[in-house]
């Protein structure tokens, strides 16, 4: 068990989390309603879309074409962009900050 | 007799997602969640695809963790079916004889599906796949199966051949129509479909109707056609569409069609009852007709946020853009818009690639967009449904030009 923090405009919400799971659903499960997950990880909703600065996102396995594809469609995107539902929750990425654009 | 401001008749997509757009609305009422089901709610696109063929576990389907709902003030009512409404006393009546006054009534009972009614329809090891029990049967069922008959050539019946394919099960599917998925989209990606299927050894019968369902001991052993011809099966999947839960509604003096006719804010012709998700025709600006009834998550969960934003006093009409997914094999189909009524299709890239999409015309406005293995195309189709593009045929084909291109040289309808 480790945590995520995600961080949205009106303050944080620090979620535990359990090896193998998705940001997404770790989110969507504890009911952080900025993240909706509508699609439930077949990135055909981008409504899972978090910020990842750099630092941990060069932790990450690098987002697929198909990702960039809905991420760039929406209107939020960034450099940091990221779909919640690509990024499996390991411990090696314990603490991980995801902002939820908005 | 309870009362509540708010009785939410239907824990299924809809229905949980208004609960939880009213609580995250910041909604100080009372609310009751009612659902004939038993389980927490969850859900179900995944029935037919992950959770039937890999190792996805009941508890992930969940839209919640149990500790969500532990903590909020909803009330729960599941493993209660609602029979009765009465309109003008504002309750609703429970299997059970139990009583419930609302001041607001938000109806999302979604559909029943359709059983076939040819004899035999009630032999074990004949399904449909609606509902998590139904899913759990099946997927008891499928150590023991060898063959399987899948009736009917919709998205239920196709993601349900794929992944009893995946299995290792032999698999027929049989479609009424000459075509597959004919009520949902154009042809190209109709024969792309059935060319996989087929790759992946599912065997088609085409128009062919079915007279019988043949069993032995209580247990289904074949499908008779209307040929006479017999296909051997252990486990028969039957998805032939949907029938909506309005009958209460219907009872209750509502005004219903192709389901339960509400306006532009989900509002039936009942005073303070709301229909949204499967069960709702409702008026929509993306088609001819202006009317449209849609089975897809997009549609439950976005007019669940209408109804929840008018109920938390912000009322704004229903029309966000429809979309849709599935999912067959490691195919992905997203489809952007609605397909009712267009006239011409423009196929974009080569299927023969695994990866294209089709561009469906009304006059010079695109009506929608089916893109399989094109997340690219899928994505920017969004911001162009709804345009009148000025474009000819030969550059909308060209899928070395982005559809966002035509974003730009487009007005809206
Ligand atoms: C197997 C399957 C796969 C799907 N795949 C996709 C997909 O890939 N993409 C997509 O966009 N959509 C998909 N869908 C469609 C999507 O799941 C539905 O459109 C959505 O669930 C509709 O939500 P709803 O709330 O209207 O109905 P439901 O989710 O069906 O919920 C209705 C609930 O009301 C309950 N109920 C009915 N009558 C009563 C009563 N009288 N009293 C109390 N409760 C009652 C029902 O038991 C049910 O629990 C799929 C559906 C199925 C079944
Ligand atoms: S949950 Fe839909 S794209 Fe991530």
């Amino acid at each position: 068990m480790g945590k995520i923090v995600y961080v949205l405009p009106d303050g944080e919400q620090v979620i535990e989390a359990r090896e193998g799971e998705s940001l997404m659903q770790i989110a969507v499960q504890a009911g952080v309603s900025a993240i909706e997950g509508e699609c439930g990880g077949e990135m055909s909703c981008a409504t899972c879309h978090v910020w990842i600065e750099d630092d941990w996102a060069a932790k990450l396995r690098r987002p697929s074409q198909d990702e960039l594809d809905l991420l760039e469609a929406d209107d939020h995107y960034t450099d940091e962009s990221r779909l919640g539902c690509q990024i499996k929750y390991s411990s090696a990425i314990d603490g991980i900050v995801a902002k939820i654009p908005g | 007799m309870s009362h509540y401001d708010i009785v939410v008749v239907g824990a299924g997509h809809a229905g949980t997602q208004t609960v939880f757009a009213l609580t995250a609305g910041g909604f100080t009422g009372s609310i009751a969640l009612i659902g004939d089901e038993i389980s927490i709610p969850y859900e179900r696109p995944p029935l037919t695809k992950g959770y039937l063929a890999d190792s996805m576990l009941s508890d992930e389907l969940a839209f919640r963790a149990e500790a969500w709902w532990a903590g909020s003030t909803v009330e729960r009512h599941l493993g209660t079916a609602v029979v009765a409404v009465d309109a003008d006393a504002h309750t609703v009546t429970t299997e059970d004889g139990g009583t419930i006054s609302y001041g607001t009534l938000v109806w999302s009972a979604g559909g029943e599906a359709r059983r076939l009614p040819t004899p035999g329809a009630d032999l074990n090891g004949v399904h449909v796949v609606r509902k998590l029990s139904d899913a759990e049967h099946v997927k008891r069922l499928v150590a023991t199966t060898r063959k399987a008959v899948v009736i009917g050539g919709g998205y239920i019946g196709l993601e349900t051949a794929a992944s009893l394919r995946k299995l290792g099960i032999e698999v027929t599917v049989v479609e009424a129509l000459e075509r597959l998925l004919q009520r949902v989209t154009g042809e190209d990606i109709a024969a792309y479909i059935k060319a996989k299927h087929e790759g992946e050894g599912v065997e088609f019968l085409l128009g062919t109707g079915v007279s019988e369902i043949l069993g032995e001991d209580g247990h289904v052993t074949g499908v008779q056609l209307a040929s006479g011809q017999v296909l051997p099966a252990d486990l028969v999947i039957v998805g032939i569409g949907l029938i909506p839960n309005v009958r209460q509604l219907a009872d209750a003096g509502a005004e219903i069609g192709n389901g339960v006719l509400v306006d532009k804010f989900c509002r039936t012709t009942l005073p303070d009852v709301y229909a949204i998700g499967d069960c709702a025709s409702f008026e929509s600006d993306w088609v001819p007709d202006d009317r449209l009834r849609l089975e897809s998550v997009q549609n439950a969960n976005d007019q669940a946020k209408a109804v929840a934003n008018t109920l938390l006093g912000k009322p704004q009409p229903y029309d966000a853009l429809p979309w849709f997914w599935s999912h067959q094999y490691d195919d992905r189909l997203q489809t952007a818009g609605v397909l009712t009524g267009y006239d011409s299709a423009v196929l974009r890239g080569d299927p023969a690639t695994g990866k294209f999409s089709v561009v469906y015309m009304r006059g010079d406005t695109v009506a929608a967009v089916d893109a399989i293995n094109n997340v690219k195309d899928y994505a920017q189709a969004k911001s162009l449904i709804g345009r009148t593009v000025a474009a000819d045929d030969s550059r909308l084909a060209d899928s070395a030009v982005p559809l966002k291109a035509f974003v730009t040289e487009s007005q809206l309808a």
